[in-house]
């Protein structure tokens, strides 16, 4: 047996079913495996390798399962890095499967060599590059194994030809080798107890649900939790799905563009319990005034998270599930009735709304959409403004519908995460929610789409602007447009029409709303598109300037003009 | 949390494996911190390595960079020893220009300080100084009163006393 036919094998234990890559010559013989081993794997060949990774990123976020890339080596692996870097930050797992110039031509600048090992360090989990192919399995058992318990991450196998072509002979489920990882954690009763006997003495608490609790399974807990406590829930951009943001205990998302029910309850709550997010800068604003008078709780599975953004007063380490399990023995109800009624006050006195009057509005066709749906659909987005209204008018009322490049804020991630979606759950109906600009760095895979009849719909919310550097330009800059105006955009419409087994739909007019986005709906003969020409200059509210605390929240335009943010981007 | 870079002294218990020490220096590297010394040896079983990392920088940031490298895969363990009871020994090597006229000076110094002569010749000599960082600098600095030809520093060793594991 060759050693890519090993790597095959061992990928068909770890119950791989998709491959998304482009293949190239030091990967030939993993791409031969895939033939003459008759594996039952599928591969899906894309049309840039950027869209590989983030399709079996948004398969990993869709279901749970490593998403897995394969590519060749030098440019093919450097396309991979800012969906290995987007899974990184997000803590999704994927396994990234790179050829590389034959181990003798390592470092003499060979034909499409590039140190893939090394240019990925700083965003992978962990990495290898394979020097023995006796090593394939016990690497691949190791690296499916590290990308998908603890906090889950992309891992990255570089592999020399010479080593994909090798002999092999030897175990397929050989012993890893990992001294030095552990992911399994007791968790501290002393801690638990701590945060129990905190949340006894609080009347007006807040649970701050993230990603870690997605990725727990922690929700059911959650739910308990927050009901039993009567304490409100919001979440974070990725967290959007930890608590259905229907019911009256939900404040939707926080933060920079969250609702201002959400930001007013994280500055008059006397008590804040993050379960599975990192504090991040989107968050919490100016660090030093964030729940400056509030006991703060930080559960996560990263010890590393604990005081990194905000210090706190009581912290407990390990999966979120099975803490929030151990809290709830312990937890009873609490007098939150004058705290709820207060929030329910600022839910009614600060609505998320949007002005009905003149052209078409993002959050117009956004808010048909969940009425539409109940939002009872998959929704994948780019990066912008379109994201944040998403994010605020798409309720999200089911764990795992929502897909979005939260920490690394990569353009281009809706469509293709969409795709990798809607292979992991092909009984649902999924939306890539774009802006005209990230939809043009990956929309080459449309054709993939097409070849595969994935009944994606791409929402193209089309201001001819990347909109929210426009919006900051506007706001902070004295409207000086710099490096923003998107002219020369192709006709979305037309363009999808010119895919065999893609549609094209047109929205200008606010009435016709309801009826392009049904037909969107019944097209399911392969991936549509609705180019919806929306207004030009809108922005997003509420808002937090970057680096100013979360009282400083504005809920409108303000007329004055506004300093330059001091914080991060 | 004071801002005022401090110098700090880190043992790291690793996997000999390829890229450990790429990995840890780029913890360090992306939070601006400074390598002052560096010491890396297989320890007492092959398959793993001790480093002594000597850093300088912001000390805030401190218990985030023993986190960010107690994370990585390959790492055992990664403590900082720097308030703690531990023999810290360095080793320097010293060429020195030295002829014969000179030569019972020189060897004054380094009965001084308990180095040894290494290389001798009828121009030359090598020293080798061992001792705690302090011990080395105070020697280092006398010596200078020769011809300095050539200067090597190991880096700190350490190992926490009694029967605290370092």
């Amino acid at each position: 047996m060759e050693g890519a036919q090993a790597l095959v094998k061992c990928l068909e234990r770890q119950g791989v079913e998709y491959i998304w890559g482009l293949s190239g010559g030091a990967a030939i013989p993993i791409f031969d495996a895939l033939i003459t081993t008759g594996t039952k794997i599928k591969l899906i060949l894309v049309r840039h390798e950027q869209g590989a990774t983030h399709m079996a990123d948004g398969y990993a976020r869709a279901t749970g399962k490593p998403g897995v890339v394969l590519v060749t080596s030098g440019p093919g692996a450097t396309n991979t890095i800012t969906g290995i870097m987007t899974a990184h930050m997000d803590s999704v797992p994927m396994i990234v499967i790179t050829g590389q110039t034959i181990t003798s031509m390592l470092g003499k600048d060979a034909f499409q060599e590039a140190d893939v090992f090394g240019l990925t360090m700083p965003v992978v989990k962990h990495s290898y590059l394979i020097k023995n192919t006796q090593d394939i399995p016990r690497i691949v058992k190791e690296a499916f194994h590290i990308a998908s318990t603890g906090r889950p991450g992309p891992v990255l196998m570089d592999i020399p030809k010479d080593i994909s072509s090798g002999q092999f002979s030897g175990s397929l489920d050989p012993e890893m080798d990992l001294p030095g990882y552990n992911p399994h954690i007791e968790i501290n009763q002393d801690h638990i107890m701590g945060i129990a006997e905190a949340l006894r003495k609080s009347k007006r608490p807040v649970i701050l649900a993230g990603h870690g609790a997605l990725i727990s399974r922690a929700f059911p807990a959650i739910e308990k939790l927050a009901e039993t406590l009567k304490a409100p829930v919001t979440t974070t951009l990725l967290g959007k799905g930890a608590f259905n943001e229907e019911p009256p205990l939900a404040l939707g998302m926080l933060g920079m563009h969250g609702t201002a029910y959400a930001n007013k309850a994280m500055v008059e709550c006397d008590l804040v319990m993050s379960i599975g997010s990192r504090y991040d800068d989107r968050i919490i604003g100016q660090a030093s005034r964030f729940c400056r008078d509030a006991v703060r709780i930080h559960i996560d599975i990263d010890i590393a998270e604990i005081n990194k953004m905000i210090n706190v007063h009581h912290y407990c380490i390990g999966d979120a599930r099975l803490v929030v399990e151990e809290l709830i023995k312990h937890a009873s109800e609490l007098d939150t009735k004058e705290w709820l009624t207060k929030l329910n006050g600022y839910k009614k006195k600060y609505p998320l709304k949007y002005g009905k009057h003149g052209g078409l509005k993002m959050q117009h066709v956004l808010d048909e959409l969940y009425k539409m749906t109940g939002g009872k659909i998959i929704v994948s987005t780019d990066v912008g403004q379109h994201q944040m209204w998403a994010a605020q008018f798409l309720k999200t009322v089911r764990p795992d519908d929502w897909l979005s490049s939260g920490g690394a804020g990569t353009m281009g991630y809706g469509f293709p995460a969409a795709m990798g979606a809607q292979w992991g759950k092909p009984d649902e109906q999924v939306w890539a929610i774009v802006g005209d600009g990230g939809f043009q760095m990956t929309m080459c895979e449309l054709a993939t789409a097409c070849v595969h009849k994935l009944p994606v719909k791409i929402l193209v919310l089309n201001n001819h602007y990347l909109g929210m550097v426009r919006q900051w330009q506007e706001l902070f800059y004295d409207d000086r447009t710099s490096g923003v105006d998107l002219e020369g955009n192709p006709d979305f419409a037309k363009m999808a029409d010119c895919f065999p087994g893609a549609k094209g739909f047109t929205l200008k007019r606010p009435a016709d709303v309801r009826k392009i986005l049904k037909r969107a709906m019944d097209y399911n003969d392969g991936p549509c598109v609705i180019n919806a020409e929306c207004e030009k200059t809108d922005n997003v509210f509420p808002m937090i300037p970057a680096g100013r605390a979360l009282e400083d929240m504005i809920i409108e335009r303000p007329r004055y003009k506004m300093e330059k943010p001091t914080g991060s981007t | 949390m004071t801002n005022a870079p401090s110098i700090h002294t880190l043992s790291v218990y690793v996997a000999n494996k390829p890229g450990v020490l790429a990995r840890i220096a780029q913890v360090f590297a992306r939070r601006g911190f400074n390598i002052e010394s560096l010491v890396v040896s297989p320890a007492m079983d092959g398959k793993f390595s001790r480093m002594t990392i000597g850093i300088s920088g912001n000390p805030g940031m401190l218990d985030q960079i023993i986190k960010q490298v107690s994370k990585l895969i390959d790492v055992l363990t990664c403590r900082d020893h720097t308030d703690d009871e531990a023999v810290v020994r360095e080793l320097a090597l010293v060429k020195i220009r030295c002829g014969v006229d000179r030569r019972s000076e020189a060897l004054q110094v380094v009965e001084h300080f308990a180095c040894k002569t290494v290389d001798l010749t009828d121009k030359s000599m090598i020293i080798m100084a061992t001792g705690d960082s302090e011990k080395v600098d105070a020697f280092i600095n006398m010596i200078k009163m020769f011809d300095v030809v050539e200067l090597v520093r190991t880096g700190k060793v350490l190992m926490v006393r009694g029967d605290q594991p370092t």
